[in-house]
């Protein structure tokens, strides 16, 4: 990011930037995230990820015969309002691709702009690449043809997570906690619903749900777990709600298993190990550190030089890399940069990834199904995290195939 | 100059306003200006309001927010049921949807609220921004959980062939309400209860012997404070299409405190000026710096400590100069100043700049650059820099600050020997 | 059951004394200046991460004594050079004063430390389970906490009740310009004591800092509940804070696991609320979900009802 003073100075020179930038031809793309405020080191380190992303795919040459990517990045302050104000920014600047994905809020918030913004300025449209807002209503009753989602939804996962516990005869008893807004909601719906048909001798004995991003002490949440008798919890937290509900765990020495979305987001890792939970922990995700893979292997060493810093935080999201490397695929078929022509050729998009797995969108919905790994975080691996000395592992992969579930979206495909 | 000052009657800074709005899109006519405008727009309202409990009753509130996302919410929920029932009620109406929601609400938090004065009456406004806050999780319905209230404003009953999808008619929209609740609140405070008001900041015991009772005077003026604040959040709310409870919260109940502090609280024209300079750095400043909150917050501390008056106050203060034509007698020590300000300017903005660029950016190397001059922010030559601006600057200023502050002071003393001259 | 209450009390206590430790500072700022220290909590942040800092080099324990020490300092020259400045632009402009601090300490506490939690350890001294009850077990720094909290409570009782500095704190309490008449030097015993607040904030952040997560969000988290306290309590009673603080810390606790709704009450009577019916999102939720708004709900009935808080003296 430029930094200086003078807005006018500024504004003129960038005026003549693009001036003489725009006889080079540019796609560009938006990254609308936060970058300030709370949720800022999630959204820096997206940034990292595509500003990576893109230097590597103008390296071999860019797109289209030979136009450069470029990322221009927007702060939305982790707000849905921000974001809007962003996006007609980026829109302004001549960008036709936006990319976000922290927060569902701020995902609907864009989704239904730029459904709004290409209907009523035909000739002129935007997409919206969702790489991360899992909220089910994006890619259901919210749906809409603009949008294209990498991440597979929360319902999806649950499916995913339910599959695994059906065969854990173990499992007794369940608790199922989650943060007080639409995607910790649609966890605990999926999850009742999901363990009810596929493993009804299992007792849910705990149904919660506590303020977003509020908590700093969870000891109460903890005793209410330790009381329940549960023997495994099941959780969508995430973030500071994900770290402070492990750390509590471990003061009151909870020994119990953790059925995960985001136990490995920014500071988890670090929460379980010290609360001592040697492979007690899972999640499922798209991708993590350990799976064999020597091309994304190679991929995540390498960015962990540049980025990696003194957290030590590496490569996160292989669906970032899904969605930049079927982007660069759809731009080079459709022999245009045009987001018509684009959106036509990722609608029903099969593409293999870079861990030789098979991925494809369905056109219905514009979700991306991919394998998920259902893995635990623990000693023994050969990468960790966070400087911790532990990693993850996989317990468990699902096929692309079996993760697919109905969606109801209807949406309205242009002519 | 001055001559046409005085010459100009009640309604001419009201037209040339209202020439300025209607121009302005064809100087500045890109998206996102027209945007910014816009957002400009209503929070200049919401400014004004907030003004009404501050500047003019002494009611410092922590929680005006709740009356502007009230009114939003409310807007929202009936754009959404107008246009699912097809009424005929144009889009330009809603707005007063917002005023009489936060009106309501106004009227039904006010009465406690207004009870006490002082650092009471601000707890309780914090207390109640916090309760609404907390609410919103709770009250699903209402406030649609984390995802908000979206609404879509080319649903209503279209007049002229005017749907309000574009930006531009939305700003000329929101333009012709921010005019309106502006002439609004300007004939508020010439009315005897505007006036009532300005008595109960300044003493309310002497108010109370004049005869009125200074809580209802209070509550009124909470009360039309809450009308005016639940109209510019309605402007929020079409102009987003989206209401989500975040809204409510600390944060434009503080975003508005600065505007309105910035801007200078005793003339109306302060929330104003607040209004338009804090949302103009809230959408380009954290274009290009990553610390512009860091600068907001250092603006504000500067004001709050050397001028009180805000800035409003700062260029007020020199309208007797321009009234009597002694202004040219501070322009040579004016310039003189702008050696210590811009030493100390440039000095700050590079000390926290490269602060930032070292702190935050660490991985992106030691390379930077500020105004096209690339350096590198860990050479001690740097650094040295920087702090012999600053220092340079203090002493500047130290040295001509006096000469400025006389310049002034003769100035205005000179300016109201001749003002009062027969 | 049983085992619930008593973790819930210990927990709710343990939150209470937290409490306490920051408002016994507010308290005293307040009652001697009339300024309500918005930037407080920013203290107690600040006082987390120097611990956090001087940890990382030489150990927890010489932060718990250093750390207090230098933003005590560093209060004491905010009040000198800042508060004394808008002294005399009035309460209004002191308070906004302090509001534009907390802002900005809160931004340059992101930018030296970053915006992602910092991982301040417990002392290895204390990193055991004092007890196990039921099977659940309780850490031992917790039980360190809690004692620490009532230690300094007893300091200060005893420092503003037994010692000469004490008498002329609490004479400057109520009657400053007698006190400056009678020779003291009222300006100094101001910044000593705004120091001092500060300094006890950020014992609270030592002490917090590694059970509850340091982070750069810590301060606007607590800032709200630390005012609740106070008002309630009463502005000017160390006492009514100490009750407030014990008292919201408790009820806070305990309503989070009450999973209890007025549907689930009127329930057992025979009639049925849902969602869908009339009001309905207020029936279902339950007291969990409802905790974090009664502290609020707290505030605005005593300022409403008795507005001198629970043991105050002063009108606010």
């Amino acid at each position: 990011m430029k930094s200086a003073f003078s807005l006018r100075q500024i504004t003129w020179a960038a005026a003549l930037l693009l001036a003489s930038l725009s006889a080079q031809a540019q796609v560009k793309i938006a990254y609308v995230d936060p970058l300030s405020g709370g949720g800022a080191s999630i959204g820096e380190h997206g940034l990292k990820h595509l500003q990576f992303l893109i230097e590597g795919i103008n390296a071999k040459g860019g797109v289209i015969g030979g136009q450069k990517l470029e990322a221009v990045a927007y702060d939305n302050k982790g707000s849905p309002q921000e974001s809007l104000v962003q996006v007609q920014k980026a829109i302004d600047a001549g960008v036709r691709f936006i990319t976000q994905g922290n927060g569902s809020g701020a995902a609907i918030a864009i989704s239904e702009f730029v459904a709004k913004f290409n209907d009523r300025n035909p000739g002129k449209e935007v997409l919206y690449f969702n790489y991360a807002a899992v909220d089910p209503a994006l890619t259901n009753e919210k749906c809409s043809y603009w949008h294209f989602r990498w991440d597979a939804n929360a319902d999806i996962k649950m499916a995913a997570l339910t599959n695994f516990m059906r065969d854990q005869k173990a499992i007794k008893k369940v608790y199922i906690i989650g943060q007080d807004y639409s995607f910790g909601q649609a966890v605990r719906a999926a999850a009742n619903t999901m363990l009810k048909q596929k493993r009804p001798d299992v007792q849910i004995v705990g149904d919660e749900l506590h303020p977003l991003l509020k908590i700093t002490d969870f000891s109460p949440y903890i005793a209410k777990i330790k009381a329940s008798g549960a023997d495994s919890v099941i959780t969508g937290n995430w973030g500071n709600d994900m770290a402070l509900l492990l750390k509590a765990a471990a003061d009151a020495g909870l020994q119990v298993n953790w059925y995960t979305y985001y136990a490995g987001g920014a500071g988890a890792p670090t929460a379980i190990k010290q609360t001592g939970l040697d492979h007690r922990v899972y999640q499922i995700s798209e991708w993590h550190t350990n799976v064999p893979a020597p091309e994304m292997e190679a991929f995540a060493d390498s960015f962990l030089k540049k980025y990696g810093g003194n957290s030590q935080q590496g490569w996160w999201y292989l669906r970032m890399k899904n969605q930049m490397d079927m982007f660069v695929v759809a731009l080079n078929t459709a022999k245009s940069a045009e987001p018509k022509k684009v959106a036509a050729v990722l609608a029903d998009m099969k593409h293999k990834n870079s861990l030789g797995a098979e991925v494809f969108m369905r056109a219905s919905d514009h979700s991306l199904f991919q394998d998920m790994y259902l893995s635990s975080f623990g000693s023994g691996t050969k990468h960790d995290e966070e400087g911790t000395g532990w990693g993850w592992k996989t317990t468990a992969v699902i096929k692309a195939a079996d993760t697919v579930i109905p969606t109801t979206c209807k949406m309205n495909v242009p002519s | 100059m001055s001559a046409v000052i005085q010459r100009g009657g009640v309604l001419t800074p009201w037209l040339v306003a209202a020439a300025v709005v209607i121009v302005l899109p064809y100087i500045f006519s890109s998206g996102s200006s027209l945007t910014m405008m816009s957002l400009m727009g209503f929070a200049i309202v919401f400014a004004l309001s907030y003004n009404m409990l501050l500047g003019q009753t002494g009611m410092l509130s922590f929680g005006h927010a709740v009356y502007y996302g009230l009114g939003g919410f409310m807007t929202a929920h009936a754009l959404n049921v107008i246009g699912a029932g097809k009424w005929p009620i144009p889009l330009p109406l809603l707005p007063l949807v917002g005023g009489l929601a936060g009106l309501s609400f106004a009227i039904l938090f006010g009465w406690v609220s207004t009870k006490r004065a002082g650092t009471a009456f601000s707890m309780i406004s914090l207390g109640i921004g916090e309760l609404v806050a907390a609410c919103s999780l709770i009250l699903r319905g209402f406030f649609g959980g984390e995802g908000g209230i979206s609404t879509s404003r080319t649903s209503t009953l279209r007049l002229f062939g005017i749907n309000f999808g574009p930006q531009i008619q939305v700003y000329y929209l929101i333009a012709a309400w921010c005019l309106l609740c502006m002439a609004a609140m300007y004939a508020f405070t010439r009315t005897p209860l505007g006036r009532m008001c300005n008595a109960v900041r300044d003493n309310p015991e002497r108010a109370e012997f004049v005869g009125y009772s200074t809580q209802m005077v209070r509550f009124i003026a909470f009360c039309v404070s809450g009308f005016f604040a639940g109209v510019a959040g309605g402007l929020a709310a079409i102009h987003y299409e989206i209401v989500t409870a975040s809204v409510v919260g600390a944060g434009p109940s503080g975003s508005v405190l600065l505007m309105a502090y910035i801007g200078g609280i005793s003339f109306f024209i302060g929330p104003v000026i607040g209004a338009v300079l804090m949302t103009a750095l809230q959408i380009s400043l954290s274009d290009y710096t990553g610390a512009w909150m860091l600068y907001v917050g250092l603006m504000f501390v500067l004001v709050v400590m050397f001028a009180p008056a805000g800035l409003g106050g700062l260029l007020l203060m020199h309208r007797p100069l321009l009234a009597a034509g002694t202004w040219r007698r501070v322009l040579p020590a004016y310039a003189l100043a702008l050696v210590p300000a811009s030493l100390l300017f440039v000095g700050g903005v590079l000390l926290v700049e490269t602060s930032h660029h070292l702190l935050v950016k660490a991985s992106e190397g030691s390379a930077m650059r500020v105004l096209w001059i690339p350096y590198d922010a860990k050479s001690p030559a740097a650094w040295a820099g920087i702090l012999a601006l600053l220092g340079a600057g203090l002493l500047a200023l130290k040295h001509i600050g006096p000469k400025v502050a006389d310049a002034f002071h003769g100035a205005r003393l000179e300016a109201t020997s001749k003002l009062s001259a027969p | 059951m049983l085992e619930l209450i008593i973790f819930s009390s210990l927990n709710g206590l343990l939150y209470g004394l937290l409490l306490f430790l920051l408002a016994s500072g507010l308290t005293l700022i307040f009652s001697m200046m009339g300024v309500l220290n918005f930037a407080h909590a920013s203290f107690y942040m600040l006082g987390a991460y120097f611990g956090y800092q001087i940890s990382r080099y030489v150990g927890y324990w010489p932060g718990l004594l250093l750390a207090p020490l230098l933003v005590g300092g560093i209060g004491a020259l905010v009040e000198r050079f800042g508060l004394r400045t808008v002294h005399k632009h009035g309460h209004v402009a002191e308070l906004l004063f302090t509001f534009g601090l907390a802002f900005m300490i809160e931004e340059l506490v992101q930018m030296v430390w970053g915006k992602i939690p910092v991982d301040y350890r417990v002392p290895e001294l204390l990193n055991f389970s004092a007890f196990t009850l039921f099977s659940t077990t309780y850490p031992a720094f917790r039980i360190f906490m809690l004692l620490m909290s009532v230690a300094v409570f007893i300091a200060l009782l005893l420092l503003l009740t037994r010692t000469r500095v004490g008498l002329i704190i609490r004479a400057a309490l109520s009657h400053p310009h007698m006190v400056g008449s009678l020779g003291h030097n009222v300006p100094l015993v101001f910044m000593m004591v705004f120091g001092v607040g500060c300094g006890l904030a950020a014992l609270a952040g030592v002490i917090a800092g590694p059970a509850l997560v340091t982070q750069p969000a810590m301060a606007a988290s607590l800032g709200p509940i630390l005012f609740v306290v106070v008002v309630v309590g009463g502005l000017g009673s160390l006492a009514g804070a100490f009750i407030a603080s014990l008292g919201i810390g408790l009820i806070q606790t305990f309503a989070v696991a009450l999973n209890i709704s007025v549907a689930d009450v009127v329930g057992h009577l025979g009639i049925t609320l849902t969602r869908d019916s009339i009001g309905g999102d207020l029936w279902v939720a339950t007291v969990a979900q409802v905790a974090p708004i009664i502290p609020y709900l707290l505030l605005v009935l005593v300022l409403i009802f008795r507005p001198k808080g629970l043991m105050g003296d002063r009108d606010t």
